[in-house]
């Protein structure tokens, strides 16, 4: 199934791009997301357990995905 | 519902029309301002960025949630996207409620809650023309 990774902030920077198309098996995780990307040497900069939100909603890494979702990492948030 | 980021500057006296009613006997105006830092040697603005569509969805739920504990409040804020010079502010609250303690506390409320949880990053831009992201301990 198809999930579309958003990466934003410092994470972007890293990975050079703002979002990652990826192609998972069926009943993936938001960690084998992470999974996916791990491979990369950017991904050293990211915490081991980042945090996560899944269609626009906080989540967790055992977060279960279906076709289409938008996962994204979140780097600590510095807003207001 | 209005979308709350802006990439223009802030209109904080707008936001305090918005909220005003005639049963509303106190209201409170927060207003973050980028400070300019000569501690840190000096910051000449900080680039906000975002994740957009999680951060609207994040003040609608902050915004129900003060809801739920002072039901008479009345709740108007703008976050600022882009670049914000220092001196600008970056976000503004505005609470209208009927006493001045509910205003106060859900003000209070939203700040501390934006800052926790809606996706929103700052990138400093240094006086010294370099720039660095801001680690949520300097927040």
């Amino acid at each position: 199934m198809k999930v579309r990774l958003r990466l934003f902030a410092w994470y972007a920077e890293a990975f050079g791009r703002e979002e990652i198309p990826l192609e998972l098996a069926e009943g993936a995780s938001v960690a084998d997301c992470l999974a996916a990307i791990r491979t990369e040497p950017a991904a050293a900069r990211l915490p081991p357990s980042p945090l996560v939100a899944v269609n626009l909603r906080y989540a967790r890494l055992e977060t279960a995905l279906r076709e289409g979702d938008e996962v994204a990492l979140i780097p600590p948030i510095a807003g207001g | 519902m209005s979308a709350r980021m802006s990439d223009r500057p802030l209109e904080p006296a707008g936001l305090l029309a918005e909220v005003a009613s005639s049963g509303c006997g106190g209201t409170v105006l927060f207003v973050g301002t980028v400070r300019s830092s000569p501690e840190d040697g000096g910051v000449a603005g900080i680039e906000y960025s975002a994740y957009p569509e999680m951060a609207e969805r994040e003040f609608d739920r902050i915004v129900e949630e003060a809801r739920e504990r002072w039901p008479m409040a009345r709740i108007a804020l703008r976050h600022r996207l882009g670049y914000v010079p220092a001196g600008e502010a970056s976000i503004a609250i505005a609470v209208a409620a009927p006493h001045r303690a509910e205003a106060y506390d859900a003000s209070r409320y939203v700040i501390e809650e934006t800052k926790k949880r809606v996706p929103v990053w700052k990138k400093e831009q240094l006086a010294s023309g370099r720039s660095r992201w801001v680690e949520p301990a300097r927040a």
